[in-house]
């Protein structure tokens, strides 16, 4: 028996160029050599911002990197295809951004910093700027961080074909050359500051509700530093996995209303950054074996799920289900992700979610500001989060208001969760 | 009766922070009667490499679904999976792919 299956194996060649033995199973059924699988995998990059058509020539597009295989290959992807000097050479201008979140796990300065030694050199490698971020700095976000700036005019579909045109009649001389990276010392983060964000993630009774809220802080965080660096898009290296996962996950959360944004190829709620997911295409296998076999530098670090039991949240729950129904049935992520395409085309979002965590597809209907004690608009968004959870500032919030008006049904869920059950709140139980 | 083999062992993706951090192990097999094959090679690493955890690494007779294993740069399964013999000198990869983003 098994050499009957060593001669299969062995006699199995690459369904593409059909001469060299196959070395990875893509698809059920699909096995593919390593120069196919490279190639592959290259054109699938450009192929997938090309047909969409949303990264003009010269745009400052920031990538948000956590360290983690699938955003570490994006980045070598962006190298890559704007390095060659073939005709389909990616044409935009990358920096790079990358969050701390050790003062999220409880590592240490030193952790922190040895960490963020070690990427800090694979990003000087790629000679794009990069930045920094610890995730206590989205104690310092205005409000407005969730607000939907206007977007630049509507540019119709026959502009990028002239735009592209253009750049390649001036040889790209007209746009903005790739910045210097700057020399970009390691942020100090101030000890109060580390605390006050533990406080606020341990103020979260469920891990579910802690990895929500910790999504939530950290796209807040890179949308600001888009804004703030002048950057027009942001890419997520979201792979095909992953996102099969949140789409799943979004539905026990109660966040099927924004799942076409949530998970698609393209979130324009923010207004003026768009989100693009460009790895939505690849499986997480596909991407593993490619850093493999091209040695992609990439950090294993650390989350707040890590090592955890399957119950442990909804999001571990739903990636464990997921992983082991796909390992039986091959066509499990690419059926979610095609349920996800019939969604976008459900006008789910003329559902008009307003909510003070969460971007709304309408400008922002409330501003956080009247309904808490703190007049100035210019406060903190999550400090009073903060003092919220740990202060019960709720108690002076006037009787009229409904804190369920400011949260949509999801991060309504995450807000209940922190706060503790032994203080009895009129308001509060109503969610 | 099959002589002893050394073989390359390589942990990524976060595989291995259950195994003290090490990711790249070579270790000999003892020589036994019937060839090694990979159902025995798991064993093998749960009772003398695994630090912590198994049910992260193993499930059943299997590693745990979403955990990529090559063997010699290929597939594992066009090798034949846990049937597959192992040789001297193999080199044998497993890279976690869950929550890496």
């Amino acid at each position: 028996m098994a050499a009957l299956l060593l001669f299969v194996s062995v006699s199995k060649k690459c369904v593409k160029c059909k001469e060299a033995p196959a070395a990875l199973v893509i698809r059920a059924g699909d096995a593919y050599c390593r120069l196919c699988f490279k190639d592959f995998f290259i054109h699938k990059f450009k192929a997938v911002l090309g047909k969409n058509r949303i990264i003009f020539p010269g745009e400052k597009v920031l990538l948000a990197v956590s360290g983690g295989p699938s955003s570490c290959s994006m980045l070598r992807q962006v190298q890559e295809g704007l390095s060659q000097k073939a005709n389909k050479k990616l044409r935009f201008v990358p920096g790079v951004a990358f969050i701390d979140e050790g003062a999220a796990i409880g590592q240490s300065v030193e952790e922190r910093q040895r960490t963020v030694a070690e990427l800090q050199a694979v990003f000087q490698a790629t000679g794009f700027p990069f930045y920094i971020l610890p995730l206590e700095q989205v104690l310092d976000l205005p409000a407005s961080v969730v607000a939907t700036n206007p977007s630049p005019s509507e540019q119709p579909a026959s502009a990028y074909k002239a735009a592209v045109h253009h750049f390649v009649e001036t040889d790209g001389s007209n746009f903005p050359r790739p910045q210097e990276p700057k020399k970009t010392l390691l942020p100090r983060v101030q000890e109060s500051h580390t605390l006050m964000l533990q406080q606020l993630l341990g103020s979260v009774k469920t891990l579910t509700a802690r990895e929500e809220l910790l999504n939530t802080l950290r796209q807040h965080l890179l949308v600001h530093t888009a804004r703030t660096e002048g950057y027009s898009k942001l890419m997520l290296g979201d792979s095909c996995t992953r996102l099969a996962v949140k789409l799943l996950t979004s539905i026990s959360l109660g966040r099927g209303a924004q799942l076409a944004q949530d998970t698609g190829f393209s979130d324009s709620r923010y207004g003026d950054i768009i989100l693009v997911r460009p790895m939505r295409d690849y499986s997480a296998k596909e991407v593993a074996y490619y850093n493999h076999l091209f040695t992609v530098p990439y950090v294993v670090i650390p989350s707040v799920d890590t090592k955890t039991v399957d119950k442990a949240s909804i999001q571990r729950l739903t990636e464990s289900f997921v992983t082991k129904l796909q390992t039986d049935f091959p066509s499990t992520v690419s059926t979610i992700y095609r349920l996800q395409l019939h969604t976008c085309f459900m006008h789910i979002s003329a559902l008009n979610i307003s909510c003070v965590l969460q971007v709304s597809s309408d400008s922002l209907a409330v501003k956080p500001s009247t309904f808490f004690e703190a007049s100035t608009a210019d406060s903190s968004l999550w400090v009073l989060i903060a003092e919220l959870s740990v202060l019960h500032l709720y108690y002076r919030l006037p009787e009229t208001t409904r804190l369920k008006s400011l949260l949509c049904y999801s991060c309504a869920l995450t807000v209940r969760d922190m706060v503790s059950d032994d203080v009895f709140d009129p308001f509060m139980h109503e969610l | 009766m099959a002589a002893s083999i050394a073989i390359h062992l390589e942990f990524g993706g976060g595989a291995e922070l259950l195994f003290n951090g090490v990711k790249k192990h070579h270790v000999t097999l003892p020589s036994q009667s019937e060839p090694w094959d990979m159902k025995q090679l798991l064993v093998w690493i749960q009772r003398n490499l695994l630090k912590e955890r198994p049910e992260l690494f193993v499930q059943g007779d299997s590693v745990r679904p979403g955990i990529l294993v090559l063997i010699n740069d290929a597939d594992w399964e066009l090798m034949g999976e846990l049937d597959y013999q192992l040789q001297d000198q193999d080199n044998v990869v497993f890279i976690s792919t869950l929550h890496g983003g």
